[in-house]
């Protein structure tokens, strides 16, 4: 296989694969280097790739592991970060919604959701994949897939409406 | 699409029984119309995964058969040690030849202050034998 024909592969996830990476990893560079990590391990199997039917899905689930990996170790070593508090300068995204406070608020919420509901909400609210998929990536029934995205869609509304309604922004 | 539609679209999305469809539906609306005032909590929700979509991964990829840092470390500290081995054989080479050449220079030293002394003796002794030899003459 060509590194044309793979790339022709890759492109059209990559973006997932990272923006997955950052939803869990929550600092950019992390999610660069876990977005690379992944690729070069899909390169280095590049000869059985075609054997696998959906390699979306195989990377998304690559990369949900390769980040629970990296949480797990961090917390290990003690180097536990607090999401709540940790803020990123100069990201695209935080350019982006600087000027939209509320929309920088639901960033915080979601952070503070257990890895399980941040990695649905982000595969389906996000990406918008399907339930099949999703339970493909997160190994879960979908029953299950759909209880814990409810539950993170309740806790984020109930939280934003909490906020809405003090004035507190 | 009606206020009352959307509620009920709401209510099915925060018990996650929408399809995608439906949430594609609840994403146009509050991110494109104007939203009704009751409901603006949603809308920095639904823009956030707008936006959230938007980002992309810009770095170029790396496709070399690069050796992982941890290989390359390990050969680094075998060449190291190899170094080390082979400075520390030759410095001891080197400490063992001075080591013997300081011993030859103190034995050729003491020789020669050996032959240095041997060599009054045997004047001694030659004026000894000079004494003896003219003795016998005088005796005979």
């Amino acid at each position: 296989m060509k590194q044309s024909d793979f790339l022709n592969i890759v492109l059209p996830f990559k973006d997932k694969v990272f923006r997955l990476a950052k939803r869990l990893l929550v600092s950019t560079e992390e999610a660069e280097d876990a977005t690379q990590e992944l690729l070069f391990k899909l390169w280095t199997r590049k000869e059985k790739i075609g054997e696998y039917k959906n390699i979306e899905a195989f990377a998304m689930t690559m990369t949900k592991n390769y980040c629970y990996d990296r949480l797990k170790s961090k917390q290990a070593s003690n180097l536990t970060l607090v999401h709540s508090n940790y803020k990123e300068k100069e990201t695209s995204l935080e350019n982006k919604i600087e000027y939209r406070d509320s929309v920088n608020q639901v960033h915080q919420l979601i952070q503070n959701l257990p890895e399980q509901q941040r990695t649905i909400i982000q595969l389906r609210d996000v990406e918008e994949y399907d339930f099949d998929e999703i339970a493909k990536i997160v190994d879960m029934q979908p029953t299950a897939i759909r209880v814990a995205l409810s539950r993170a869609r309740k806790t984020v509304r109930e939280q934003l409406t909490k906020k809405h309604n003090y004035g507190v922004s | 699409m009606e206020l009352a539609n959307i509620e009920k679209l709401l209510e099915k999305y925060l018990n996650a029984e929408t399809s995608l469809q439906e949430e594609a539906t609840l994403k146009s609306y509050f991110t494109e119309g104007p939203v009704a005032p009751h409901l603006q909590e949603y809308q920095s929700l639904f823009s956030y995964f707008t936006i959230s979509k938007a980002e992309s991964f810009s770095k170029p990829m790396r496709f070399t058969t690069q050796k992982p840092k941890g290989k390359r470390l390990r050969w680094f500290s075998i060449a190291a040690s190899l170094a080390l081995l082979v400075s520390v054989y030759a410095s001891s080479e080197i400490y063992k030849q001075r080591k013997l050449e300081q011993q030859y220079a103190q034995i050729s030293n003491a020789l020669t202050l050996l032959s240095i002394n041997l060599k009054k003796g045997e004047n001694a002794i030659a004026k000894v034998q000079t004494y003896e030899t003219t003795i016998n003459k005088i005796l005979k």
